[in-house]
């Protein structure tokens, strides 16, 4: 799912993040900010999609787990931003574990029901456990260290973070570990055949996926300075799955790319009016029926018969 | 709280009058997964659909009673004919796709339909009066109960028996069994199982609507209404078994009496009560109450 023309682009697009501070906006950087923590959320999702076949509606729980976490070991604790992001991240892994633990045990669209259900278990006790996560008002005024204060240092600390688990993602993915989970989506039952304990496999992919979500989410709270009920809800896991499908789920690139598409969709549609939602459902539909493999897709099926040089790709 | 007989009495009516609103609505949601295993997250984006034709209609010819039964056929009516055109020109090319790509395009479709409904009625709160006939309450000895609630009791139960015999009794019926079973088999024998594909979709989109023109004057009417009420639904389909009449039917039940007396013993924690409640069906019997092992691996 990796080849060498995913990994140019991505070394061209973290130059590009590196110098954008430096010479954008504002407006810019908070948005490559965003697109940065919803890439990294949509990668780690893409290793149960894409990598494993799994359709997981319920995404959204580990993002929430991990920024909530985060916000409290932060605020109430008042632990140091090492200790809290580190911490929040293991809670989550530990979550992930337990609930992948449940999911695992069932195929198709009840592993999608499942996952669900847990995500919105997730979201009723970040609703209700007020003392915790303030309910409904959501967790406010997160203590951000003063270095992470203004936008500037904030872009470049989320770029690292991002950079770091991007590139653990990608190991992982190329590895021995990441063609087992491929083959465990083209296959099951051969795959169970040639000695690959397929349930354990799927939940080592299930904690990789949770805990990267996590670390978005620490980044998230951290962002938006407080954690929302919300976070948790089923449409945000429908969301991060639009990113995934839409960059193309088959290529390690295309979630990353499916956020920065649909970010930008939002806000310069957002611009003009407030209906953006219809928008991104038409093009949804339309990726669906007939993209299925999303804008990497169509990118390599453009070029290909334009004649161009021919990628190889798992 | 509870020693008191005539308290009781009321939650367990409203119990049951609240789950039969929802089985209207859960009912169309079983009926599509069994025949076209398709899980739609559009069928809450439906009956919102349905609570707002019912508005628009009553605004036109009044509120009155009659005016209220022509809301909810409208209500109908107008969803069947938007459901046709969605199944015979998108969905229809998806059945043979991976499940993936059907939740994502039924997700998109409750993007639009927000939008949508934004667009034509507004983003603001709306609350309906209850058809003239059913206003006030009833005297049932023990003690008086809203006439408006008493209608969704009856209407419930009238409606799951006559689903029921036109599944067991009439051509279709059978057709839609056999599709459930077999749809290849159905196929070879010379039915069109396109058309009771479409037709199953229409029906049970109908229902959605239905069930959320019935909703309306009991809630408050807003572009938010439909994120809840799809998730009220799939714990019912799962608690009875996906694609089970009566499964929903008992579902719809376990799930409004949960909420109804989760709230007096857990005061407002009864929602996760309903979700831990979801879970252990999934894990134990992830084809539901009513449902049959082997439907879990087609």
């Amino acid at each position: 799912m990796t080849n060498r023309l995913q990994i140019y682009v991505l070394i061209v697009a973290f130059v590009w993040l590196l110098i954008l501070p430096f010479v954008g906006s504002r407006y810019s950087v908070e948005l490559a900010t965003q697109i940065l923590i919803f890439g990294l959320l949509a990668t780690s999702l893409n290793i149960l999609v894409g990598y494993l076949g799994a359709a997981s509606f319920g995404h959204a729980a580990f993002f929430a787990i991990g920024g909530y976490a985060c916000a409290y070991f932060l605020t109430t604790l008042a632990l140091p931003l090492v200790v809290s992001m580190v911490g929040a991240v293991l809670l989550t892994a530990a979550a992930s574990l337990v609930i992948g633990f449940f999911c695992v045990r069932l195929n198709e669209i009840y592993f999608s029901m499942l996952t669900l259900a847990f995500s919105m278990l997730i979201w009723a006790i970040a609703l209700k456990w007020k003392s915790v996560t303030g309910g409904d008002d959501g967790f406010v005024g997160v203590a951000v260290p003063e270095f992470l204060g203004n936008y500037f240092t904030f872009f470049l600390f989320t770029l690292g973070v991002v950079s770091v688990s991007i590139i653990v993602l990608m190991i992982i993915g190329n590895s021995t570990m990441g063609r087992v989970f491929i083959a465990i989506r083209e296959n099951q039952t051969r795959a169970s055949f040639l000695g690959v304990n397929v349930r354990r496999m799927q939940l080592i992919a299930f904690v990789i996926a949770g805990t990267f979500a996590g670390v978005a989410g620490t980044l998230l709270a951290l962002y938006v300075r407080g954690m929302y009920p919300e976070t948790a809800f089923w449409s945000q896991s429908g969301h991060v799955l639009i990113m995934v499908l839409l960059g193309g789920m088959h290529a390690f690139i295309g979630p990353l790319l499916g956020a920065s598409v649909l970010t930008l969709l939002e806000v310069t549609i957002g611009q003009y009016t407030e209906y953006w939602q219809v928008f991104v459902g038409v093009v949804l539909v339309i990726v669906v029926l007939a993209a299925p493999e999303g804008i990497y897709g169509l990118v390599r099926s453009v070029s290909k018969r334009i004649g161009g040089r021919q990628d190889d790709d798992a | 709280m509870f020693s008191n007989p005539t308290f009781m009495f009321i939650q367990v009516m409203n119990s049951f009058a609240l789950g039969m609103n929802l089985f209207i609505i859960a009912a169309g949601l079983t009926l599509i997964f069994g025949v076209l295993r398709v899980v739609n997250f559009a069928h809450g984006a439906f009956y919102m659909v349905g609570a707002y034709v019912l508005m628009t209609t009553t605004n036109l010819i009044g509120n009155t009673t009659t005016g209220f039964f022509v809301g909810v056929a409208a209500a109908a009516l107008v969803m069947g004919v938007v459901a046709f055109f969605i199944e015979r020109f998108l969905l229809s090319h998806l059945y043979d796709k991976e499940h993936l790509l059907q939740l994502l395009f039924t997700f998109a479709l409750v993007l639009i339909f927000k939008d949508a409904v934004k667009m034509i009625w507004g983003p603001l709160q709306h609350s309906i009066s209850y058809p003239p006939a059913f206003k006030g309450a009833v005297n049932l000895r023990i003690s008086y109960y809203p006439a408006y609630m008493l209608f969704l009791s009856v209407v419930g139960p009238v409606l799951a028996i006559g689903l029921w015999l036109a599944l067991e009794k009439t051509r279709w019926g059978r057709l839609i069994r056999a599709a459930r079973l077999d749809r290849e088999m159905l196929n070879a024998l010379g039915t069109d199982v396109k058309l009771v594909f479409s037709a199953v979709f229409v029906f049970g989109s109908m229902l959605a609507a239905m069930g959320g023109a019935l909703a309306a004057p009991r809630i408050a009417v807003d572009p938010g209404m439909d994120g809840l009420i799809i998730i009220d639904c799939f714990i019912i389909v799962i608690i009875g078994g996906l694609g089970s009449l009566w499964g929903s039917f008992v579902g719809a039940l376990i799930l409004s009496s949960l909420t109804v007396f989760g709230t007096l013993i857990f005061n407002e924690w009864e929602i996760v009560l309903v979700y831990i409640m979801m879970l252990a069906v999934l894990l134990i019997r992830p084809w539901g109450l009513f449902g049959h092992a082997d439907e879990e691996r087609h």
